[in-house]
């Protein structure tokens, strides 16, 4: 067994999983509040690197040296993907809270396609290169051949991002108003929570969440088109489900299997069938155990 | 009497709760049996168990229809449950609101009639006799449950005692030997209460369907049952006739803090 | 007007240009190293939004009326619904219909016929997937699978054994049912949301596997040259066979409307309704769920399967790319504008969506923009599309004056799903 050969999977396939972590936690906190498969999500992770890449090419033109540009595009991306995310939940789930549940499922993969195309249109239908924010670390230099800078650097951002989300959800007021929201939603509007600013928080982290995935998968990869969302956005669900829809730990979970499972079976098996093991995987947990790996069954109520 | 019903030994878990803990029941041929206890009791548990929206823990569920086998049917889907001829209702209220009255009765009848989709598509004479069928049972049925003026509405903008007697009425049309009712009179006035008084008896004396209902108003327990049956904590705690029941020490205490209205 | 309401829509305009700023004004060419400013498109934002966000508030305020009207009012029929009812409208309008449709080949230019004939393929798939999602409330976001099935059928069947196109239509059908069956089986027990993930899923498998498996299906190149249909062995010009083709697919069409029309009144569309209501009452009066949304699920598929041979043998061409996401989406889009339940409105959508775009040249480039704006719209809007189903009602037997008026229609709200 050649083990350098795993460990590059090994490794390969963490980065993926983090960054199908990162967007997969928006898909669960969202699901865990309003019940509701947000489509529209890989759109605004898509969103967020293009803005990126606009916000680091305009940035370098104007002279700004590169830690500069990485920091600032990041955050010019953080804040416009949320505030697509807090928009379109205003526009496209909010008027459909009471209807029944086929509507605002509807309605989110109109907005996923709607999105898509407004990009499409508005930008172009070709791939762009994004330019190479993360810098190259030094003291990498000897292991780089088995993972580079940038792959550290994702699975640090990542286990970073989920802890500080994990301590907000669990010790701040806004954190606590979103669990009773998943809890009960009208038992946490009769103790006084705003259910509807609980539920545009939750957008709105979660959208920043996609953009930070956005932003450094781009970079690592290099190139992005209007198109990257909806795949980013099924494999990243698959993620969300594969640990246990509405469980945070679960999301990141779910994305390492998912990032280890397509690692490894591209490397092992055929790179032509990557996205067929995603789905495959997908298909079979939701048919043998739609609750996933930390979710629990719970008994329909009648 | 000969027992239609059997349940021996029903217990329920759900992960470390048991819902339902070693129940058993008999209900009578022609018998209207109430089946009452404090909120969480576990009334809806048991519906559901025998009904086969759950499939219980352990313990059996045998039913034995008038001219037909006995037959155990614990672990049956609740389609098969009504085929066999136990019909329920709902405690809070499952019409399919955006049918019509008329078709809300008519999707009782699906478990009696045949026709398939060679059926639909052709619609030879057999399936056009089987429908004309259809839809004059169900408005029968409708008449006899004082509905009949409502037939062309959509369920959902019915006042919400008729859409508690549909409900009965959607039960009435799959055939079924004993209906199960759940809450029948929640959330209704004392005239509507009264009436529905009436409509039980009807159901059981003209169309010969035992009954047994849960049901939170005692003036109306009292009155209509043949048996009462007490839960609490997933346990039966009593059985009687109405006069048993109102004397027995062990109920009074479970209802403690709860007025018997009676 | 209110002065509140003009600041709000300020507001809200200001917001859209913030919003849109990096995407719709930055163009970046990253290879030249070159930025575009375009400023004109920040105008065209403000204002758009600052006049939507009207169109948007009164259709809001409308909708908050209209539900306590109805409350109130439930005998209110639409217009649409009234002149579909009435005889003296309906007759003539059928006929003016039939001469148009009957004459429309032998007026327009082949390339108008041919692309009529693309959107009486969607009419036939906008009806299929009616049958699952507008019926039996099933989101099926996999569709187009079974298109493809039913397209590969006849291509690999004629290039393989040389079967013809005739041979291969029930073929096609047959295999779109048992790809449905086949399918449907694992994923029925699933919840709705999930139904429609795993749809999608299914559907993505089966294009990537159509991609991938060169030895089966000759890759993404696809397969050329598969014969048009023949009619008695004639041969045809291409102006001539695309009038075949085109009354071909009216046959079709009307066939389809026809069964469609039967299931949708009979026990079994009763029984889908019903399960689209409430799931759990529905099996509560003894309808066997599993088989119910099989039969939807099967019956949905076998349409797609049919129409899919009618494709490849239209295009003489096809390859995966025909059969992605974008394409169930598309009809998915007809049924929800069409109104879902609704035979007459999903023709409707399927024509307007389909031949709109191919009709004003401008517009098709926004084609997809336009149909993910108008899956949300139809949603927050007017959920049951722009023709409600119509509900039947049936007449009584020697019940003499107590016969209620037959035939009368209703209109029919939204189709609600489990709420729970």
């Amino acid at each position: 067994m050649d083990w350098e050969y795993f460990f590059e999977l090994l490794l390969g396939g963490l980065t993926r999983g983090s960054i199908y972590a990162l967007i997969a936690l928006g898909y669960t906190m969202v699901y865990g509040i309003i019940e509701l498969i947000n489509f529209a999500h890989g759109e605004i992770y898509m969103i967020g690197a293009f803005t990126a890449l606009i916000a680091a090419n305009v940035l370098t033109m104007l002279g700004m040296n590169e830690l500069a540009v990485l920091v600032l595009a990041s955050v010019v991306a953080i804040l416009y993907s949320a505030a697509y995310g807090f928009t379109v939940e205003k526009i496209a789930y909010k008027p459909l809270r009471q209807a029944p549940r086929l509507s605002p499922l509807i309605s989110a993969i109109g907005m996923s396609i709607f999105l898509q195309n407004y990009v499409l249109l508005a930008q172009t239908s070709d791939f762009l290169p994004f330019p190479s924010l993360i810098p190259e670390l030094e003291f990498m230099e000897p292991i780089a051949h088995i993972i580079s800078s940038a792959e550290v650097i994702i699975i640090l951002t990542t286990a970073v991002v989920m802890i500080l989300l994990t301590l907000l959800i669990k010790y701040t007021r806004i954190g606590k108003a979103m669990r009773a929201t998943a809890q009960d939603r009208s038992m946490a509007m009769l103790v006084g929570v705003n259910v509807n600013r609980v539920i545009s928080t939750t957008f709105v982290i979660g959208s920043a969440l996609a953009a930070v995935g956005g932003v450094l998968i781009a970079s690592h990869i290099g190139m992005i088109n209007f198109y990257i969302g909806f795949i980013a956005g099924i494999k990243a669900f698959t993620a969300a489900v594969l640990g246990g829809i509405g469980s945070i730990p679960g999301a990141v979970l779910g994305g390492m299997v998912l990032g280890w499972t397509e690692s490894f079976a591209t490397g092992y098996v055929s790179s032509d069938y990557e996205d067929v093991f995603a789905f495959a995987l997908l298909v079979i947990i939701l048919i043998f155990r739609p609750a996933g790996i930390l979710g629990r069954s719970t008994t329909q109520k009648v | 009497m000969e027992p239609i019903l059997e349940v021996k030994d029903l217990t329920m878990d759900f992960g470390g709760l048991r819902a339902l803990d070693h129940l058993d029941l008999e209900i009578d041929r022609g018998e209207i049996a109430a089946l009452i206890g404090p909120n969480g009791a576990g009334k809806t548990t048991f519906f559901n168990c025998i009904t086969g929206i759950y499939i219980p823990t352990r313990g059996d569920v045998v039913i034995s229809p008038p001219g037909k086998k006995r037959e155990r049917i614990n672990g049956l889907k609740p389609n098969h449950v009504t085929e066999r001829g136990m019909a329920r209702t709902f405690q809070n209220i499952r019409l399919f609101p955006s049918m019509t009255v008329l078709e809300n009765v008519m999707i009782g009848r699906h478990c009696r009639t045949r026709s398939g989709i060679a059926g639909a598509v052709f619609r030879g004479p057999g399936t056009r006799e089987e429908e004309q069928a259809v839809v004059d049972k169900s408005y029968e049925i409708l008449e006899k449950m004082g509905l009949s003026r409502f037939v062309n509405e959509l369920a959902r903008n019915l006042p919400y005692g008729a859409q508690r007697r549909l409900e009965i009425a959607r039960a009435m049309a799959t055939e079924p030997f004993l209906i199960l009712l759940d809450e029948p009179a929640a959330g209704m006035n004392p005239q509507e209460t009264y009436e529905l008084d009436q409509l039980i008896l009807r159901i059981r004396d003209e169309e010969g369907i035992s009954l047994l209902l849960i049901e939170h108003d005692m003036q109306l327990v009292m009155s209509l049952s043949d048996r009462i049956f007490v839960m609490d904590y997933g346990k039966k705690i009593a059985q009687g006739t109405p006069e048993e029941i109102k004397n027995n020490p062990v109920v009074i205490k479970a209802y403690l803090g709860e007025e018997i209205d009676a | 007007m209110k002065i509140q309401d003009i600041k709000e829509s300020f507001f809200i305009a200001a917001w859209f240009i913030l919003l849109t700023f990096p995407i719709m004004v930055i163009q970046v060419n990253p290879i030249e190293n070159i930025i575009e400013w375009r400023w004109w498109n920040l105008i065209l934002v403000g204002a758009g939004s600052f006049m939507l966000s009207f169109v948007w508030r009164y259709l809001m305020n409308r909708k908050a009326g209209q539900k306590r009207k109805e409350s109130e009012d439930a005998e209110d029929i639409p217009l649409t619904q009234r002149l579909l009812r009435n005889p003296r409208f309906f007759v003539p309008a059928l006929i003016v219909l039939g001469v148009f449709v009957f004459a429309f080949p032998f007026l327009f230019s082949a390339y108008q016929i041919n692309i009529m004939t693309t959107a009486l393929i969607y009419v036939v798939l906008g009806l299929g997937l009616n049958i699952v999602v507008g019926l039996a409330g099933l989101l099926d976001l996999g569709y187009v699978a079974f298109y493809a099935v039913g397209a590969y059928s006849y291509a690999l069947l004629n290039h393989h054994f040389g079967l013809g196109f005739w041979t291969v239509l029930p073929v096609g059908a047959f295999m779109g049912a048992m790809f449905g069956v086949l399918l449907g089986f694992p994923v029925l027990r699933l919840r709705g949301d999930y139904l429609a993930i795993v749809t999608l899923g299914f559907g993505e498998i089966i294009r990537l596997i159509l991609e991938n498996w060169n030895a089966f299906s000759f890759g993404p190149s696809g397969i050329a040259n598969i014969p048009r249909p023949g009619f008695f062995g004639v041969d045809f010009s291409l102006e001539a066979s695309s009038r075949y083709l085109y009354f071909l697919m009216i046959a079709m069409a009307l066939f389809t409307i026809f069964v469609v029309n039967r299931l949708q009144n009979s026990r079994i569309g009763r029984a889908w309704i019903a399960l689209r209501e409430d799931e759990i009452a529905c099996q509560a009066m003894g309808i066997d769920k599993t088989k119910t949304k099989l039969t939807a699920f099967a019956l949905g598929a076998t349409w797609a399967g049919m129409v899919g041979v009618m494709f490849a043998a239209k295009t003489t061409f096809i390859n995966p790319a025909s059969f992605t996401f974008l394409e169930s989406a598309i009809i998915l889009s007809i049924v929800v504008l069409g109104g879902m339940g609704s035979i007459v409105g999903v023709i409707i959508g399927a024509l307007v969506l389909i031949l709109l775009p191919e009709y004003l040249r401008a517009f098709s480039e926004y084609r997809m923009l336009l149909f993910g704006a108008i899956m949300v719209i139809m949603m927050v809007f007017r959920p049951q599309g722009i023709i409600s189903g119509v509900r039947r009602t049936y007449q009584f037997k020697g019940k003499g004056d107590k016969a209620v008026k037959t035939r009368e229609t209703v209109k029919q709200p939204a189709p609600t799903t489990d709420h729970s």
